[in-house]
């Protein structure tokens, strides 16, 4: 019963893998896809500007892909047109197609130079309105890749201000960042300054301006922070460096709310939590399983056996010690983006071939909060396990009786 | 103009508000003061033409046309645009050599012709309902300089107080007035720079042909084929892909006032290349459409003769001349070589005209078969015994060797097809003279334009000026082959010897097998009698239909069916009750 849906797949060559995955609910049929269009464009066949541009587009990431920078360039001068084609939904799609393949070609192409790459990003940034956002800091980015410090926060503070174009989600997320990056440009700025005044006397008569100065910046700085770091998401650099601020000018108190409030995603976290663990107190216990869903958000960490080790032992003795609150807690938050994150169809594969023992501790983690249904624990499931044959089956059965989507468990 | 100079002269009223005697004409042709700028309500009055002499009523109209608001720039009608595009393809066909009378005689005449036909011009009650479109329409139809400019709205366009003088010489009208102005137009939501882009597009009568871009090129095959010049229907779709004949983006070079937006894209922007089929069908549509008579006869020394056509294309794909002689042998007993068979008739009663160069390639293909079997087996069976042979003497005509031609050809059909495809993928579709669908549209189309240019100059200077090739020069021939070349062996001179036997008087193929094509045709009304599912068939005669197929442009199922026909004829009785094996050909030795 499982995957009928693997058997009723047409025939998927190497590259179509990646799109054959289930999303949610439904299957797919990559061989469909082209009579599909066809339908949409009343059986006509499709226009030769359509197919010659999809082919210049291949042509690009192909020259991308083997370092011809030269040959990217020639074809990419041909993919321009795109930003007049007369289908609309694709005029649309093209700017930020030519931002990525393009920006990409100026980055390494010898013959290009910051001030290509700023006119570049400059043009594209004002065609239409969607892309103004993503384009500034990228391209922010670039110069402080390139060591132009105010460049890179003039470029930011435009963009900061930036009031067109539809208020959706990503477009938030976007400014966040944005934001983000010119705190810690600030706080880049402020601590140069820091550094400048820390060599002068403070009989010294610039003294003041330069503290003032500094102060200023500062203001700035947590201005920009601390409204950011309300925002769940993993911070770290940023908090590191709002908290080395706010310790400076004595606010000690400020600095330590900060730190209790945010769990660190890093590794020292781990050691933390086995003292938890061995603690005697309920709540030490409870924050024990906090910290290790908050050492996985870490991306760095994703694939530190030694965490999923733990969380997958910890989910089950809180599990079987009744705790479902604790855990509904912690998952409440992440439920929208871990699944994605950790246990998607892709990872599945992936971890299985990389590291098999990392794969099982992370489908028992997903099934305990999925469900038995969920991929990546179908996945490793269907898997050959001559050698880890027992703990699998284990695995099962404990999934079965203390998975928090099982209906038994909800009282 | 010199009438303007006339009538300021003529003019000796004191202006009302400063007495100056100095007066000029506003573009609505009432009377100023140039001293004071006084507007005042007197016009500009009528004037009795007969006063006036010929070149001075073309001043007159020259300067009056000026008078319109250059944003909306000249009125001008549909089929217009279509004749200025004949006109750009003809002269584009002059120039790779077709003679002058193509363009003067033929195309005019057909396109005369159509416009009779579909009533729009030349004929006692054209079907408009504005009175002025008849009158106009013909003078600048009759009037434009077909014969050496594609200038159309030239010297005669109707100015609105000369409009009755003019109508009441021709007794062409019938209906009252209607004009569709311009200003009208732009009042609705879907408008059109010409005066009836709007309403040709919607234009739905029985029985007319309706004109389409890809029309005119069936225009263009039809006058080729009249003429019966040196050029196939595949060679002519092949100089459009080239940018030789003007097809694309041929509305580019509409003179500058006639504006083209709205509904005109629809009409005038193409953004595909032709397609064989679609030409040829409409060409014959066309042809009937026209009524008319028998086309030149189709003569042994013509070039579409399939016993020339086959000449060129075995010389164009490196095979021995050797082989003509069975192509010929081919024609003969099919009777594809007969004049009533090729000559083009649109009013017999099923009318089609054959697919030369198709045809020439499909006999081509049998006749390989013919030789080679081609069942992934024999070929190189025969390639070995070829090779043995001229190994052992390499002072006579060697022998064909399949296989090496296979790996020759095979390599130069590989690079040129990825060369085809790069230049396709590189192709500009957009052109300077962006299409746009309204003026409000127009600034944001220009800016559209403004910026790919730009981004195309910062990109073009990372690009090496030297890897970008100059457009070819048009040629007939795709692939040369000459002896003389020590990298590529040309086949040209070898010998069939190695694939034939002498018995007695003729000649025989060493192969004595066949295998068809179709086996069954399809006998419903549909487009094709059959079918191509590529892994059915040998991978050496899917190379030949690939090969074949890329050098004419057209499908692979298309060239496939033209050779089931082929052999339809060739082996008659194969397609009769008793199915036998098919015999060894006989040949007769030249």
């Amino acid at each position: 019963m499982s995957d009928f849906s693997e058997e009723l797949k047409g025939p998927v060559t190497d590259d179509e893998v990646e799109t054959s995955v289930l999303t949610g609910a439904g299957m797919h049929f990559p061989w469909l896809q082209t009579y599909v269009e066809t339908v949409a464009i009343g059986g006509k066949r499709k226009k030769d500007f359509a197919q010659t541009t999809s082919a210049c587009l291949s042509f690009v990431q192909e020259a991308l892909l083997k370092h011809q920078w030269q040959q990217a360039a020639e074809y990419m001068y041909s993919y321009f047109q795109t930003l007049e084609d007369s289908d609309s939904y694709k005029r649309q799609a093209a700017p930020e197609i030519i931002w990525k393949l393009g920006s990409e070609i100026l980055f390494y192409h010898p013959k290009s130079n910051v001030e290509t790459f700023s006119t570049f990003a400059d043009r594209m940034k004002n065609i239409g309105v969607m892309n103004y956002l993503k384009i500034s800091l990228q391209h922010a980015l670039y110069l402080l890749h390139h060591g132009m410090l105010k460049d890179a926060k003039r470029n930011l503070s435009e963009a900061e201000t930036w009031r067109h174009g539809e208020n959706t989600s990503s477009r938030g997320i976007l400014i966040n960042l944005i934001q983000a990056y010119k705190g810690l440009l600030q706080y880049y700025t402020w601590s140069k300054k820091k550094m400048e005044l820390s060599k002068l006397d403070k009989d010294d008569y610039a003294y003041n301006a330069v503290a003032q100065d500094v102060f200023n910046h500062s203001w700035k700085t947590s201005a920009n922070i601390s409204a950011l770091i309300k925002i769940p998401g993993v911070w770290d650099p940023f908090v590191k460096s709002y908290v080395e601020m706010l310790e400076f000018y004595g606010d000690r108190d400020g600095a330590q709310e900060i730190l209790y409030q945010i769990v660190p995603s890093h590794k020292l976290m781990l050691e933390f939590h086995t003292l938890l663990r061995k603690s005697e107190k309920e709540e030490h216990h409870k924050l024990g399983l906090e910290v290790l869903f908050g050492v996985l958000d870490f991306a760095g960490c994703t694939k530190n056996i030694t965490a999923w080790k733990y969380l997958a032992k910890y989910l089950k003795k809180t599990l079987m010690g009744n705790h479902l609150a604790w855990v509904q807690d912690e998952w409440n938050s992440r439920k929208n983006w871990w699944p994605n994150f950790h246990f998607s169809y892709f990872w599945a594969k992936s971890d299985w071939k990389e590291d098999t023992a990392l794969a099982c501790e992370k489908a028992f983690v997903a099934g305990l909060l999925l469900g038995k249904g969920c991929r990546y624990f179908r996945y490793i499931l269907k898997q050959d396990h001559q050698i880890l044959g027992k703990k699998i089956k284990r695995m099962k059965r404990s999934v079965k009786k203390y998975s928090i989507v099982n209906p038994r468990l909800s009282y | 103009s010199v009438l303007e100079e006339f009538q300021i002269e003529e003019f000796k009223e004191r202006c009302s508000q400063c007495a100056a005697v100095s007066w000029g004409l506003t573009d609505e042709g009432k009377y100023y003061c140039t001293s004071c700028h006084n507007v005042t309500e007197r016009s500009q009055e009528v004037i009795n033409t007969d006063l006036i002499p010929n070149t001075q009523i073309k001043a007159l109209n020259r300067g009056l046309k000026k008078k319109n608001n250059s944003e909306k720039g000249w009125d001008w009608y549909v089929c217009e645009g279509f004749q200025n595009i004949l006109c750009q393809q003809a002269e584009a066909l002059k120039n790779l050599g077709i003679g002058p009378e193509l363009k003067n005689d033929v195309l005019h005449n057909f396109w005369k012709r159509y416009l009779q036909k579909s009533k729009q011009a030349y004929c006692k009650n054209p079907v408009y309902t504005t009175g002025r479109k008849p009158t106009v329409l013909e003078d600048n139809l009759s009037h434009s300089d077909w014969a050496s400019e594609p200038e159309l709205l030239s010297d005669v366009s109707c100015p609105p107080f000369l409009e009755s003088g003019a109508e009441s010489q021709s007794d062409i009208h019938t209906r009252k007035p209607f004009p569709i102005s311009k200003a009208s137009q732009s009042e609705t939501s879907v408008c059109s720079g010409s005066l009836d882009g709007v309403e040709y597009s919607q234009r739905k009568e029985k029985g007319i042909v309706k004109m389409t871009v890809p029309q005119t090129l069936a225009f263009c095959y039809l006058s080729l084929l009249w003429q019966r010049e040196a050029i196939t229907l595949s060679d002519l779709l092949r100089f459009v892909e080239e940018d030789h004949i003007p097809y694309i983006n041929a509305f580019q070079h509409f003179p500058e006032q006639m504006k083209l937006y709205g509904r005109d894209r629809g009409i005038f922007g193409i953004e595909s290349w032709p397609d064989y089929e679609d030409i040829y069908k409409k060409t014959i549509e066309v042809g009937t459409f026209l009524d008319l008579p028998r086309f030149p006869d189709i003569t042994e020394d013509c070039y579409l003769h399939p016993n020339i056509l086959c000449m060129k294309y075995l010389m164009e794909v490196n095979l021995p001349d050797e082989m003509h002689n069975l192509t010929c042998h081919v024609v003969k007993m099919t009777g594809m070589g007969e004049v009533d068979f090729l000559t083009f008739d649109p009013i017999a009663k099923m009318a089609k005209t054959v697919k030369y160069d198709v045809q020439a390639v499909a006999i081509i293909v049998v006749v390989l078969k013919l030789l080679f079997l081609l069942d992934d087996n024999l070929e190189w069976s025969l390639s070995n015994l070829a090779e043995k042979h001229n190994e052992k003497n390499k002072k006579d005509k060697p022998w064909f060797d399949f296989r090496k031609w296979y790996q020759i050809m095979k390599k130069a059909f590989d690079e040129k097809k990825q060369k085809w495809e790069e230049a396709r993928a590189k192709y500009l579709w957009k052109s300077e003279k962006p299409l746009y669908y309204s003026f409000v549209d127009k600034p944001v189309a220009y800016k559209k334009r403004e910026m790919v240019v730009n981004l195309q100059k910062q990109f073009s200077t990372l690009v090496d000026s030297t890897a970008t090739a100059g457009k070819k020069s048009p040629s007939s021939f795709q692939f040369n082959w000459t002896e003389e070349d020590t990298d590529r062996t040309c086949f040209h001179g070898h010998s069939l010897q190695g694939v034939l036997k002498e018995k007695g008087q003729s000649l025989l193929t060493k192969n004595s097998l066949y295998w068809l094509s179709t086996q069954k045709f399809c006998r419903c009304y549909c487009t094709h009698v059959t079918t191509y599912e590529e892994s059915n068939y040998s991978l050496s005669y899917q190379f030949i239909l690939n090969l074949f197929s890329f050098l004419l442009r057209i499908k692979t199922s298309l060239l496939h069916e033209e050779v089931s026909l082929v052999e339809k004829k060739l082996f008659e009785k194969k397609y009769s009750v008793t199915k036998k094996k098919s015999r060894s050909k006989k040949a007769r030795r030249h």
